[in-house]
């Protein structure tokens, strides 16, 4: 625990539990996880189609509005609200590279959202497991739920800190971590539906997935509800999906470039300005 | 050997100059106080010294190193109190100490010993928030004394303090100078720093108007000593010839007179000899304020003759 970026990851983590962001996130994630998983399952039974693959659709379905904002409001004052307080002139003399410190942090928000998703998420796995199992598949597609939704988070995450690095105030950083929320998660998908209708089908199925490529919460939603077969069936996405075929692993790969190029950006950003 | 030195250092802000042909050397144990008006430059001066900005031209030496671009274990040696500084509310002062303790590469152990001695052990599990200005003031002190510095730098340190507390930070100081520790001060405050500091530089829109001792700044500046005399003010003013410049206070019961320095002492035989007229009398040589006056002063008519007097 005695290199700088463990003791910045650490005080991010502790401040986390002490503000109670880390309860805070992990309840509501687990509350909505559990509603989802109760209400998919009650039509279920008829048509006999496995609870935890229901829940991997909901789920994933809303976590593409939720842990993006989470993250946002996470990160967003990260290095900005430092600077507010005064801490981050006084930690500058301090003898730590800049680099230990917003990688540090980073780490710390991380661990905050891993937390919150694992222990969220799994407890409403667990209940779906235990309401009605699952087949090896389902849970191959749920483990791989948590793992892209932490992705998420962490891309989003990078989003704030570039935020962070760039704005001079507090309330710059808050208003644009919001209108990124909307863009990515509401605007950007309608302005594809518009230019697809307006287009009159002449946009091509490979232009259209290549565009949804330019949004983490798309590539997200393409691997949750394409990667898997007991997913695919029910996201109404096999029509889809038969046109667009990126593999699971290139979407995987897609979703951390977009955590490392923001954050990539904002370390540069961080380390060249002066205090 | 001097602990701190800057060579003609300039920087410049977004094209604004903030500070311009700093020329200025600071003796290893040295306590130097920086005086200057809000945007004077202090603060940009700290942050060279620091090595958190770059100067635009000229140098900037600290412990025989450029800040800017030296090691980071160069920063062990540091200690800085920011002038504005938030600890994090819900951490006990403990915690917070500990934390910059982990982070400087000290043990937390050392930690009660340095909140007692800032004063502060009796609140030290108790959260920030609950902390007044003067106990955050002593908590940001505290962590600037984490593992003896060779080199203080202090913004504003004393703002909120009572008196008392004060004092005790100046004592604190004192120790610290005598130990070897050169001491860098930036205060608007001026007369608490009255014969608390070695060396003052007078800073005024981003230049330094004066730099030295305050001896010699007092005899550099030859301002008047005023003797404050309590008596029969009227009477007094009758005996004196016209050379002094004289105030008489409207109810009539005290007088000031201006003189030079070379002209106390005769003043003063003069005055004793007046008999029951003079009852008290009270000397008061030119404060840091009425030096600060002074320089700024003539820095801001530079050009003009003559000196503006205070």
């Amino acid at each position: 625990m005695n290199s700088p970026l463990l003791i910045f990851a650490g005080k991010e983590f502790s401040d986390g539990l002490r503000n109670k962001w880390v309860a805070g996130a992990t309840l509501i994630l687990a509350a909505l996880a559990f509603a989802l998983t109760l209400l998919g399952s009650t039509p279920t039974g008829v048509l006999g189609i496995k609870p935890l693959a229901v829940t991997v659709v909901s789920l994933s379905s809303l976590t593409i509005f939720l842990i993006p904002l989470i993250a946002l409001l996470l990160g967003y004052d990260a290095i900005v609200g430092e600077a507010e307080r005064g801490c981050l002139l006084l930690i500058l003399t301090y003898p730590v590279s800049r680099l230990e410190i917003i990688l540090g942090k980073f780490l710390g928000h991380t661990a905050i959202l891993s937390f919150a998703t694992v222990v969220g998420y799994g407890a409403a796995g667990a209940a779906a497991a235990w309401a009605g199992g699952g087949d090896a598949g389902s849970w191959r597609a749920f483990v791989w739920l948590l793992l892209s939704t932490v992705m998420l988070g962490v891309a989003f995450l990078a989003l704030a800190y570039l935020i962070s690095v760039l704005v001079k105030e507090r309330s710059t950083a808050a208003g644009i971590a919001v209108g990124l929320w909307l863009f990515f998660v509401i605007i950007f998908d309608l302005a594809l539906m518009g230019g697809l209708v307006a287009s009159q089908g002449r946009m091509g199925a490979g232009v259209f997935a290549s565009l949804l490529l330019l949004n983490p919460a798309d590539v997200y939603r393409l691997f949750n509800l394409t990667a898997f077969e007991n997913v695919r069936m029910l996201s109404g996405m096999a029509g889809l999906s038969a046109a667009v075929r990126f593999s699971p692993l290139v979407l995987l790969v897609v979703l951390a470039a977009w955590s490392v190029v923001p954050l990539g950006i904002a370390a540069a950003v961080f380390k060249r300005r002066e205090a | 050997m001097a602990a701190v030195t800057l060579d003609n250092a300039a920087k410049i802000y977004e094209g604004r100059p903030a500070l311009a042909g700093i020329t200025l050397a600071v003796p290893e144990g040295k306590c130097l106080a920086l005086i200057g008006h809000n945007g004077a430059g202090k603060t940009t001066l700290m942050k060279l010294v620091l090595g958190l900005a770059r100067p635009t031209s000229g140098s900037v030496t600290v412990l025989g190193v450029d800040p800017a671009n030296a090691r980071k274990s160069f920063r062990r040696q540091l200690g800085f109190l920011p002038e504005n500084v938030a600890f994090h509310e819900e951490l006990t002062g403990a915690d917070t100490l500990a934390f910059y303790a982990r982070l400087k590469g000290f043990s937390a152990r050392d930690c009660p010993a340095l909140l007692d001695r800032v004063g502060l052990s009796f609140a030290a599990f108790r959260r920030v928030k609950t902390y007044s200005k003067g106990m955050r003031q002593r908590l940001g002190l505290a962590q600037a004394l984490l593992g003896t510095p060779q080199l203080l730098l202090l913004d504003e340190p004393t703002s909120g303090l009572d008196p008392l507390l004060r004092h005790e930070f100046f004592e604190i100081i004192r120790g610290l100078t005598q130990a070897g520790t050169t001491v860098i001060l930036a205060s608007h405050v001026l007369t608490e720093l009255e014969a608390r500091t070695d060396l003052a530089a007078i800073l005024r829109q981003g230049r330094l108007v004066a730099f030295g001792d305050i001896e010699q700044l007092r005899l550099g500046a030859g301002l008047p000593v005023t003797i404050r005399v309590r008596g029969d003010a009227r009477a007094i003013a009758s005996k004196l010839d016209g050379s002094f410049l004289k105030t008489v206070e409207p109810n009539g019961r005290s007088i000031d007179i201006d003189c030079s320095v070379e002209d106390k002492m005769p003043l003063l035989r003069l005055l004793a000899g007046f008999g029951e007229a003079c009852a008290d009398l009270e000397i008061r040589p030119p404060s840091l304020d009425d030096l600060y006056l002074y320089y700024s002063g003539r820095g801001l008519s530079a050009g003009n003759d003559g000196p503006v007097s205070p």
